[in-house]
């Protein structure tokens, strides 16, 4: 049985590996259809619908702005547990600022109030950052702190008065009915996300070529290239087939979603890419060699926390403005869902493992097995607790299957 | 003629325990000087105050006659002071190549790196180096002890260091790969690089360092030139901590 299982793995291994794609990813995405197919024959074809898939991917834009941050923190051996929190401040702060400070209606509101929501969370991580980097108090005991204070924090600034409404155009950052760029600019995205997909696979063949290298087989690329394309026109597709309550107008990709695939590819870059990145990941593994590298572990993990607070300030924006009110529950939880999806995404919670699309899949993961039970009507309470013994098992396979890889 | 480096009364003490009690070595250009003792003798941790791991307690370090602080391992680099620890320092859970650039990884625009230029290096280095490496995109965690030390070699070597400390590094190489680590030592010395070679193996110290420092319980027993001793004489030094009569260099 064992061995069988080796040998299965070594031969896909193999054949995975011919054709230049990941195992890991396969395997992620191999669960998600599989999770996906069945929630529709659970829900009697009412899972995979345009609708849903888009409401689907509205909602998973939160978790998944954040969770590009939460990768990086866990592989840098750290822990953040007050984004949650940190939303519900950062909210609630916004709201205010644009109906007691600002002209609500004013046409510079919108973007004022999203800079400072993004400074205040950058602050945040810097304040937080500066306490598990330079006071050596972990991060565990820094973050929970931070979690109670934020809350607590959030519903003291306004005596727990809810603020509502917000700016008309800074609604917009939420999704919404009007917050898509429609059909026409959805299909122009579309286009420009192809083209930029053959862009960066021809440019990386021309490297390879500049400096005499081995190149991957052209088919492979090519193949590569054509699976993208697919997925991405299938995508604005399907964001194109969601009408218009009552009309027969497309909506198009919502603008968090926009935000989230572009945070996606930037952090995928920084994570891969960077130095940055590269350094989170040595200090990950072993933060003695990294600094004995010359690495400066204080500075970057107060980069870290720093980073992971702006992702919060983004969050926030997208739910504050997507719920038209800054209240001080909101965020409630949202650090065991940003876990949870970085960790069913491979992210190793002993550092130096993990990569950012991963966790975007574990962010899509949880959020369909959410949104299907709703669609089933299973109670809340049953909800959590389905959700709660899929973070564990998710951990327990990835354990196993690191094991028997390292055998 | 000024040393190259200069270690004056270093003093380094944990908690109770003094590891380096009142040393002075000194290191000249194109050098190699043997670091023997014991285990615990306190030679790592004489090296580790001039590679920037740490502070001493007190004394001075002087590079060509300038007095300097070494505050971290970045300011040792920067001085161009490279280590190849005893422990080796490799991050497991990077491939060869991002050990061999860590912290100074080739990168253009706004800190993105250049993938294809270091791989590109790292090969060339390797090969320069005489040192095997099966696959240069494996992480370390899958190489052998060897195929680690020489990650760890060709790593502090590819910088153009001046001054080189090398802590036991052929403790788990072959016999072949030791050979060519010694040839390696040799060409370095010849370029002007003054090299810091601790080890247990005092036949294998000897054909290589023109003088030899023993330590004995964080104390410098003597110095003394390989030419004026035998083996008998160094190993009695390193046993009962004592000089030879009339060897001192
Ligand atoms: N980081 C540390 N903290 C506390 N004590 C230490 C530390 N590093 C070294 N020591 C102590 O200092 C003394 C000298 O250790 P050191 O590592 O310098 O010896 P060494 O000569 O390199 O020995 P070996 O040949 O075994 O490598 C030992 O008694 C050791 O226990
Ligand atoms: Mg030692």
């Amino acid at each position: 049985m064992n061995f069988l299982a080796v040998k299965f793995r070594s031969v896909s291994d193999r054949i995975a590996r011919a054709a230049g794609l990941d195992v890991r990813l396969l395997g992620m995405l191999f669960m998600m259809a599989v999770i996906w197919l069945t929630l529709d024959v659970l829900t009697g074809g009412l899972f995979i619908t345009p609708r849903n898939i888009f409401n689907l991917s509205l909602q998973v834009s939160v978790v998944g702005i954040m969770t590009c941050g939460m990768v990086l923190v866990i592989v840098s051996r750290h822990i953040d547990l007050s984004v949650g929190s940190q939303i519900g401040f950062i909210g609630v702060f916004g709201a205010l600022m644009q109906n007691a400070w600002l002209p609500i209606d004013g046409t510079s509101t919108w973007w004022i109030t999203s800079l400072a929501m993004l400074g205040v969370g950058i602050f945040i991580g810097f304040a937080q950052g500066l306490l598990v980097a330079y006071a050596g108090i972990p991060s565990f005991v820094v973050t929970l702190g931070g979690l109670l204070f934020l809350r607590n924090a959030a519903f003291y600034i306004n005596s727990g008065v809810t603020v509502a409404p917000l700016n008309e155009t800074f609604q917009l950052l939420g999704g919404g009915l009007d917050g898509t760029i429609g059909v026409f600019w959805s299909w122009v995205v579309c286009g420009l996300a192809i083209a930029g997909v053959a862009l960066i696979v021809w440019r990386s063949r021309r490297r390879r070529s500049v400096h005499s290298m081995a190149q991957k087989p052209l088919a492979s690329d090519v193949l590569m290239v054509a699976i993208w394309a697919i997925v991405i026109a299938v995508f604005t597709a399907t964001m194109n087939g969601y009408k218009q309550p009552k009309t027969d107008i497309g909506m198009g990709i919502p603008i968090p979603v926009l935000i989230l695939i572009g945070v996606t590819i930037v952090m995928s870059a920084v994570a891969r890419k960077h130095r940055f990145g590269r350094h989170v990941f040595a200090m990950g593994g072993s933060s003695e060699s990294a600094e004995l590298a010359g690495i400066d572990t204080r500075r970057l993990t107060l980069l870290v926390f720093m980073m992971m607070g702006l992702l919060c300030g983004l969050g926030s924006i997208v739910t504050t403005a997507r719920l038209n009110a800054g209240a001080s529950v909101t965020g409630t939880m949202t650090e065991l869902t940003v876990i949870a999806a970085a960790v069913i995404g491979g992210t190793s919670l002993a550092g130096g493992i993990g990569t950012v699309y991963g966790g975007i899949v574990g962010a899509l993961i949880m959020q369909s097995l959410e949104s299907g039970m709703i669609l089933m009507g299973v109670p809340t309470p049953l909800q959590r607790m389905v959700l709660a013994l899929v973070l564990i098992i998710a951990v327990w396979v990835d354990t196993v299957y690191r094991k028997a890889r390292r055998a | 003629m000024t040393a190259l480096v200069e270690l004056r009364n270093i003093v380094k003490t944990f908690g109770g325990v003094h590891a380096v009690e009142n040393v002075s070595i000194d290191l000249a250009a194109g050098e190699v000087l043997g670091l023997l003792g014991h285990n615990g003798a306190g030679k790592s941790t004489l090296v580790k105050i001039l590679s920037g791991v740490f502070p001493a307690d007190s004394g001075d370090i002087l590079i060509k006659g300038q007095s300097v602080t070494i505050r971290s391992t970045r300011d040792a680099k920067a001085l161009g002071i490279e280590t190849i620890y005893q422990t080796l320092a490799l991050s497991e859970n990077l491939d060869c190549v991002a050990n061999l650039f860590l912290g100074r990884e080739i990168a253009g625009w706004h800190g993105f790196m250049n993938d294809e230029a270091m791989e590109k290096k790292a090969d060339a280095t390797l090969n320069r180096l005489r040192l095997r490496l099966p696959l240069l995109s494996k992480l370390v965690s899958s190489l052998s002890g060897g195929q680690r030390q020489a990650v760890a070699i060709a790593r502090a070597i590819q910088f153009n260091a001046r001054v080189l400390i090398m802590d036991e590094p052929t403790a788990a190489l072959g016999p072949e790969e030791t050979q060519n680590v010694a040839t390696l030592i040799a060409e370095l010395s010849n370029q002007g690089i003054g090299i810091i070679l601790i080890s247990h193996d005092i036949h294998d110290i000897f054909g290589l360092a023109s003088r030899l420092v023993v330590m004995k319980n964080g104390r410098l027993v003597g110095t003394v030139n390989t030419g004026d001793v035998t083996k008998d004489e160094v190993l009695a030094m390193i046993i009962a901590g004592k000089v030879p009569e009339a060897r001192q260099a």
